[in-house]
C-alpha cells in the first residue's frame, strides 16, 4: 500500500480535517468543529471494528459494548470525584480489554451466525446492566461533572483543542492499524479469514490470532468510547444499544471493509448523511422526518454496487 | 528395517452406517512415495482427513515420526512436518501467489505474534517463498492473485505451499486432478524430482502418475486396504484387477 492512491487521500483527508479549526472560525460555523470532532470519534470506532470484522473476518454485531466501556470508565470515575484524564482514559482501554478477552475467549469459538448471536447477546447484557444501576443514571443517563483532565497539558473543554486531541488518536490508530494488518499477525489473521483449512494446514491455529484481534479491537474501541462521552458530555447506556452496533457496522461496510480509509470514508458518509437528511431546511419535510428510510436505501446501493464500498471507489490495488 | 515415518494401526472411522475407514493398517518409510489408489467412494479423503487430523478416528491410532499423534489437531500435525496439498484446491485467494507461500514460509518459523514489522518486506520470508515458486515454475506469477491463476497454476502453488513449511511427509490429494495432459505431465515430471528428497503420500487416480512416480501402492477398496505392494506386484494382483484396475480397461 505504500505511496498507492489510496494511502495519499487517506493522509489527504486527515490534511483536511486539521484544516477545518480555523476554517470554522474564519467562517464563524463552531458547529462543524462539533460534527467533525463526532465523525472522528465514530471513525476510531469504525476502525477498530474494521480491524477483526474486515480483515479478520468476524462480524461483531456487539461492538458498541466497547464504546460503552469507555465512556462508562469516564464517567464512573467521574462519578467519584476522579477526573484525571490518564487514569480515565487507562481504565477505558484496560477494561474494554478484559471484557474483550472474556467475550472473545467465548465468541471467537464460533463462527458465522453464531459469532453475531453470541456478540450481540453480551453487548444486550451490558446494554441492560447501564440502564439497571441507577447509581450512575440508569436509563437516563448522567452528565459528565467534568471532562477528563490532563492538568496544564491540554484542555477538553477547548473545542478547538478538544479537536486536535482526536485527530491525532485517529492519526495514530489509523497508522497502528495499517501496521498490524501488513505485519505477520496480521497476515496470520487475514488467511485464517480467507480460507480457515487452509491456514491450519500449514500450521497456524487461527484462535489466538483472532482472539488476541478482538482485544486490540476492543481496547481501541474503548478509547473511542471515553472520547465519545467527552465529546457529549453526557453518560448514557445508549451507547451500548445494539443499534449503535449496527451503525458501525454500517460505517465499516459503506466506507470499505478492510480498507484503511474505509472506516473514516465510512463514518463521514454515514454522520454527514445523516446531518444532512436530518436538517436540511432545503428538503421537504417528508425527507427530513424519513431520513434513516433514505439513508438505508444508500446502503443497500452502495452494497449492490460498490464492492469495497467508498474506499473501493478510488482506483488502486485492493490489499 | 528403521521404524516407519508414518504408521496407521487398525484406523477405523465411521459415519452412521457407512464404514468409510475400516480397520486401516498402513505405513509409509521414511525416502518412500507410497501411493494410495481406489476407486470413487473407496475412503481415499476420509483416511487421508484422518492421517493430517482434520477428522478424529474412531479407533485405532497414527504415530508420526515416533510419536501418538492419534489426538493431535491439525495444525500441531503441520508444525510436526506432516504437510497437505488439498484435492480441491485450497489457497488464499485474496493473496498474491508469492503471499500464499510466505505465509507458509511464516508458520513454519514460529509464532506469528509480530505486529510491527511489515511481513512482505521480511527477507527471511519472501527469500524462500520466491526459491520455491522458483522450484514450482510459477516466480513469474509471483504478484498475481491467485485468484485469477489457473487450475494447473494452482496445484503447483499447492505444492509450493507444502513445501514451504519443510514437511517431513508431503500429503499430495489428487496432485494431478482435473489436470491436461500436458500439465499434467509436467507435475509428475516436478513430483519426479522431489522424489528420494521428501516422504511422500501420493493420492490419486491418474494411473500413469501413480505408477510412474510411487515406490509402493496400497489399494483401498471400501474402506479396506486390499493391497499393499511395489508397483508390478500391483499389476499382478488378481483381487486388485479385479476390484478396480479391470474398470478402469
Amino acid at each position: 500500500m505504500k505511496g498507492s492512491l489510496r494511502t495519499w487521500v487517506l493522509v489527504g483527508l486527515l490534511v483536511l480535517l486539521a484544516a477545518v479549526p480555523p476554517l470554522a472560525a474564519w467562517l464563524d460555523q463552531p458547529f462543524y468543529l462539533d460534527l467533525l470532532r463526532r465523525v472522528m470519534i465514530f471513525a476510531i470506532a469504525a476502525t477498530s471494528l474494521n480491524l477483526i470484522l474486515g480483515y479478520g473476518g468476524m462480524v461483531s454485531f456487539g461492538h458498541a459494548a466497547y464504546l460503552g466501556i469507555g465512556a462508562y470508565a469516564v464517567g464512573v470515575l467521574g462519578f467519584y470525584g476522579i477526573h484525571n484524564g490518564w487514569l480515565q482514559w487507562g481504565l477505558a482501554i484496560g477494561a474494554s480489554a478484559l471484557v474483550a478477552l472474556a467475550i472473545g475467549a467465548v465468541s471467537v469459538r464460533t463462527s458465522g451466525i453464531y459469532f453475531i448471536m453470541i456478540t450481540l447477546a453480551f453487548t444486550q447484557m451490558l446494554y441492560y446492566l447501564g440502564i439497571s444501576i441507577e447509581e450512575y443514571g440508569g436509563d437516563d443517563g448522567m452528565r459528565l461533572a467534568s471532562r477528563s483532565q490532563f492538568s496544564g497539558l491540554v484542555d477538553l473543554g477547548d473545542a478547538t483543542s478538544f479537536y486536535y486531541v482526536v485527530l491525532a488518536i485517529l492519526a495514530l490508530f489509523l497508522y497502528l492499524t495499517a501496521r498490524l494488518v501488513g505485519s505477520r499477525f496480521g497476515r496470520a489473521l487475514q488467511a485464517a479469514r480467507s480460507n480457515e483449512a487452509r491456514t491450519r494446514a500449514i500450521g497456524i491455529s487461527p484462535y489466538p490470532y483472532r482472539l488476541a484481534a478482538f482485544v486490540i479491537s476492543g481496547a481501541m474501541c474503548g478509547l473511542a468510547g471515553a472520547l465519545l462521552v467527552n465529546h457529549t458530555a453526557y453518560l448514557t447506556p445508549e451507547f451500548m444499544n445494539w443499534t449503535r452496533s449496527g451503525e458501525l457496522m454500517f460505517m465499516v461496510i459503506l466506507g470499505g471493509i478492510a480498507t484503511a480509509s474505509g472506516p473514516l470514508l465510512g463514518a463521514a458518509a454515514f454522520l454527514l448523511l445523516e446531518d444532512l437528511l436530518q436538517g436540511w431546511s432545503v428538503l421537504p419535510k417528508a425527507v427530513t422526518e424519513h431520513w434513516q428510510l433514505y439513508l438505508g436505501v444508500i446502503l443497500v446501493l452502495v452494497v449492490l454496487f460498490a464492492k469495497r464500498g467508498l474506499a473501493g471507489l478510488i482506483p488502486g490495488k485492493h490489499e | 528395517m528403521s521404524s516407519p515415518l508414518l504408521e496407521t494401526v487398525g484406523l477405523q472411522k465411521t459415519f452412521g452406517a457407512l464404514v468409510a475407514t475400516d480397520g486401516v493398517d498402513f505405513d509409509v518409510r521414511e525416502g518412500e512415495t507410497h501411493a494410495v489408489i481406489g476407486p470413487n467412494g473407496a475412503g481415499k479423503t476420509t483416511f487421508i482427513k484422518q492421517l493430517c487430523g482434520e477428522l478424529r478416528p474412531d479407533h485405532g491410532s497414527i504415530r508420526f515420526a515416533g510419536e501418538d499423534v492419534t489426538r493431535l489437531p491439525a495444525h500441531q500435525r503441520a508444525r510436526k512436518g506432516l504437510a497437505r496439498s488439498f484435492q480441491i484446491t485450497s489457497v488464499f485467494h485474496d493473496f498474491s501467489a508469492l503471499d500464499n507461500v510466505a505465509l507458509a514460509v511464516q508458520a513454519h518459523a514460529g509464532h506469528s505474534f509480530r505486529f510491527w514489522r511489515a511481513a512482505r518486506d521480511d527477507a527471511s520470508l519472501v527469500q524462500p517463498a520466491l526459491q520455491l515458486l522458483r522450484q514450482v515454475r510459477l516466480e513469474h506469477k509471483a504478484d498475481v492473485l491467485a485468484a485469477k491463476l489457473s487450475h494447473g497454476e494452482h496445484r503447483q502453488l499447492e505444492i509450493a505451499m507444502a513445501l514451504a513449511t519443510q514437511p517431513r511427509l508431503l500429503l499430495l490429494d489428487e496432485p494431478v486432478a482435473g489436470m491436461g495432459t500436458k500439465e499434467s505431465a509436467r507435475m509428475v515430471r516436478f513430483l519426479e524430482t522431489l522424489k528420494g528428497e521428501k516422504t511422500i503420500v501420493l493420492v490419486e487416480h491418474d494411473m500413469d502418475a501413480v505408477f510412474s512416480l510411487a515406490d509402493r501402492i496400497s489399494v483401498l477398496v471400501y474402506g479396506r486396504i486390499v493391497a499393499t505392494g511395489t508397483p508390478a506386484e500391483i499389476r499382478a494382483n488378481a483381487e486388485v484387477r479385479a476390484a478396480y484396475l479391470g474398470e478402469e480397461g
